[in-house]
């Protein structure tokens, strides 16, 4: 009896989770899809022009910089933090990864505002004096959100390398395999579904960051066509101008959060059957 | 054919090494550039004290408790929800429909910008349920944020603990609860820990999420419905407008510092907890 | 082990009871949004009053000039807060100006330009001008920086300088004047326009059609880019808000605007 109820309410737990993703969904693409509908998906999708007081609603800019931003900061961040990963799982002396573990999940805490404040204060310039252009660009979004990720990446990344078990470790270490061969042709495959986990949520959160972007992009209306020229991405141009928030404006900002809800869905759907087929 | 390998191992080594080291630099120079503006700021009339002058002069005591309110009400709320849902999901079912529906569920949430969930906090909890610019309003965005994180977190350290413990407790003659409870979580507690700290952390960092839904009045909060700014927000303020970049810094710095604080403490609750199971 | 869960599950209810207290009547709370430009001054004023009037709370949000119109206008604030004129559909509010101010255009300090026309601003702007050496400066590109959409200092400007013209879509857009000016003080190719109120030292204001802006080209209208940052109300004010508008109006709140940088309304 006791153990149905258990089991009821951990149901319930488990549909917390997608309730309020309902909702979110919901809410979202109830004040959104009427727009794009109205317009024409082909239109909102693939025009560059977006002049909202004007009646134009073209997204492709903020979509391509989207990307471009994302994977970016996945390339920069997740070999970065995989490779400390892997080092501090296998290579690194234990005293050292006791200190330092709990030392890049405190910066997991660093507030975002912070990292793209301190990234308009020395990156920006930086890349303006030695590489040129205005230095907010898709690099300056790409590094920040990149350093952004990493405590992600490493942290979880970090916890399924340590899952394998030492059995496994020991076993291959015993047959004459050097720790780094341990590492690459074992302990990496076993960690794999942690590993991608980790990758996924830094995704996430670099698809979905705001506040740093807006400060070192540039949030221009253009489609990048080299890393040092400014852009903006979906999530900024949804945060820069929703407090002009009036009827067709507001419907167009919405609108931009279900491209974004698409996307992401679309990808975290990608990366799970990539995730199941090597498994 | 002897040395090859270990002439990789080396090289290989010697990479991540650098790899590493370099990460180290850069998180440590965003550190240290904070630290080195901020320490003069950190006076005791600062952190206890009240701001003045829209925060140009004077302390951010205010910004310290909503902070403190905000993060722990999300945290409260959302462990109990994400740890259930791992539970449910690996121990009592199979990969089915409502498995993968739950799933997706959690994936697609972790994949929702803050700044929608900016959005559905504002309109669902501050316009339709009636609850203003609050902490509440705040800490329930929050708790639907960090609930991936937990879920996910919690997931993998579940699915670490070896079927062999539960083996033990089920042939001692424990149900499924009991085994979950005093087997499987308590083992399961480091990773689950990891989960919890990240959401903490994200909590006391977010700022988009937190503007719209718990404002960015810099009164004193004296209940979860009361606006509040927190020091988030507080340093995104004073650092873009430009009002005053010393105690911007401080509160950078004093961010930083309570961070480490709480991951001090979930570390030695962890320790504590997790030697009684060794 | 059980006991730690139990005792988590048992909190929940505890804190949340801890946690709870009454919310503030309608009479002793004012809620006050709406653009960006205004609110530190907002801000400013509402700490003084509430250390005059102990027991009131008045809490300001930002949001944008629009946000805070269509705030007041659905009645979720009590006053709403603007930094550009009031378009015809908004009309049917009441407004206060409680202080002068300007649109300045800012450059950076080694930037040896030193004034420009209307004209030629709004070709900078739209994109027709684009190298520094058109205005009589250094060859080098103009990076142009404007605010957000919703933003009543954009909006203001748009009125006045751009007229229908649209902006460059490679420039930068920042949601505060705080971030514009920071940015012009760093990039020695920038040029941005913020609120007068927030000119400092760090960075080199332009002449306007040969007017540079000041106190006194402001309140006497010569220079072009003068604007009023208003205080809105839906329909007359109850006690608390008209307590608080004359306050803002009385010489003492408007010294305390003045002192911040801001002009008088009344002087």
């Amino acid at each position: 009896m006791r153990e149905k109820l258990f089991e009821k309410i951990l149901l319930l737990c488990a549909l917390s989770a997608v309730t309020a993703l309902f909702l979110i969904a919901l809410f979202i693409f109830y004040e959104g899809l009427p727009l794009i509908f109205r317009i024409g998906p082909a239109n909102f999708l693939f025009s560059s022009n977006w002049a909202p007081t004007r009646g134009h609603f073209g997204i492709l800019p903020m979509i391509v910089g989207s990307l471009q931003v994302t994977v970016l900061a996945l390339i920069l961040g997740g070999t970065l933090g995989l490779a400390c990963a892997m080092f501090l799982a296998e290579f690194a002396p234990r005293w050292s990864v006791r200190i330092l573990k709990p030392l890049i999940e405190l910066l997991a805490g660093i507030p975002s505002v912070v990292y793209g404040f301190i990234g308009v204060l020395v990156l920006v310039p930086l890349i303006r004096r030695t590489l040129g252009g205005p230095g907010f660009s898709v690099l300056a979004a790409g590094i920040i959100l990149g350093i952004m990720i990493l405590p992600t990446v490493i942290a979880i990344s970090l916890d399924a390398l340590n899952a394998v078990p030492l059995s496994y470790k020991e076993g291959s270490l015993a047959v004459g395999a050097t720790r780094w061969q341990t590492l690459y042709r074992l302990t990496l495959p076993a960690a794999k579904s942690g590993i991608i986990a980790s990758l996924i949520l830094a995704m996430g959160r670099a698809i979905g960051e705001t506040m740093a972007v807006i400060m070192v992009a540039g949030n221009a209306l253009i489609i990048p066509k080299s890393p040092l020229e400014p852009v903006r991405t979906l999530t900024s141009n949804i945060a820069l101008e929703m407090g002009y928030a009036s009827g067709t404006h507001q419907e167009a900002l919405f609108a931009t959060g279900v491209v974004l809800f698409i996307i992401v869905a679309l990808l975290n759907t990608f990366a799970l059957l990539a995730l199941r087929k090597k498994v | 054919m002897k040395r090859r390998p270990l002439t990789i191992q080396r090289l290989v080594w010697f990479l991540l090494a650098l790899l590493t080291l370099f990460t180290l630099t850069i998180l440590f120079f965003i550190i240290g550039y904070i630290t080195a503006k901020g320490v003069p700021t950190l006076t005791p009339e600062f952190l206890f004290g009240m701001p003045e002058r829209m925060g140009k002069e004077g302390g951010i005591l205010p910004t310290i408790v909503a902070t403190i309110y905000l993060a722990l009400l999300a945290i409260v709320i959302a462990t109990p929800l994400g740890v259930g849902t791992a539970v449910y999901l690996t121990e009592y079912t199979r990969e089915s429909a409502l498995t993968r529906i739950i799933r997706f569920g959690a994936d697609a949430l972790a994949g929702v910008p803050s700044i929608i969930f900016g959005l559905f906090g504002f309109i669902l909890f501050v316009i339709y349920l009636k609850m203003g610019w609050s902490i509440l309003a705040g800490s329930l965005t929050l708790a639907v944020m960090i609930l991936p994180t937990i879920i996910r977190t919690s997931e993998e350290a579940i699915r670490t603990v070896p079927y062999a413990y539960r083996e033990v407790s089920y042939s001692l003659g424990g149900t499924k609860s009991q085994t979950i409870l005093n087997v499987v979580l308590p083992n399961a507690l480091p990773g689950i820990l990891t989960g919890i700290i990240l959401g903490l952390g994200r909590s006391v960092a977010e700022t988009a999420a937190v503007i719209f839904t718990a404002g960015s009045s810099l009164r004193m909060p004296r209940s979860i419905f009361d606006p509040a700014r927190t020091m988030a927000v507080h340093f995104y303020i004073l650092a873009r407008e430009g009002i005053s970049m010393p105690r911007a810094y401080g509160t950078a710095l004093l961010l930083i510092i309570s961070i480490l604080v709480i991951n001090a403490f979930a570390y030695i609750l962890l320790f504590r907890l997790t030697r009684r199971f060794r | 082990m059980r006991n730690f869960i139990t005792i988590l599950f048992a909190l929940f209810p505890v804190i949340f009871i801890s946690f709870a207290g009454c919310r503030r009547s309608a009479e002793t709370s004012l809620t006050i949004a709406g653009s960006t430009s205004v609110q530190p001054f907002a801000e400013l004023l509402a700490e003084l009053y509430m250390q005059q009037h102990p027991g009131v709370e008045i809490n300001v949000q930002g949001g944008g000039s629009s946000a805070g119109i269509r705030a007041v206008q659905n009645c979720i604030c009590d006053i709403g807060m603007s930094s550009r004129p009031l378009t015809p559909e908004e009309q049917n509010l009441q407004q206060w100006t409680i202080a002068l101010d300007g649109i300045v255009l800012i450059v950076h300090k080694h930037n040896p330009v030193r004034n420009i026309t209307l004209e030629q601003l709004q070709d900078v702007f739209s994109g027709k001008i684009r190298n520094w050496r058109a205005l009589g400066g250094p060859d080098q590109k103009i990076t142009v920086i404007t605010r957000e959409e919703g933003s009543g200092t954009r909006g203001c400007f748009e009125e006045i300088v751009m007229h229908g013209a649209h902006f460059a879509a490679d420039a930068l857009v920042q949601d505060s004047n705080g971030a514009v000016r920071e940015i012009v003080a760093s990039d020695p190719s920038a040029i941005g326009y913020i609120s007068f109120g927030l000119v400092d030292e760090r960075v080199s204001a332009l002449a306007v059609n040969g007017i540079t802006p000041s106190e006194s080209t402001i309140v006497a209208h010569t220079y072009p880019l003068a604007r009023r940052f208003l205080f809105l109300t839906n329909g007359e004010p109850d006690a608390l808000a008209r307590s608080f508008l004359d306050f803002v109006l009385s010489p003492e709140g408007q010294k305390t605007l003045a002192d911040e940088g801001l002009i008088k309304a009344v002087p």
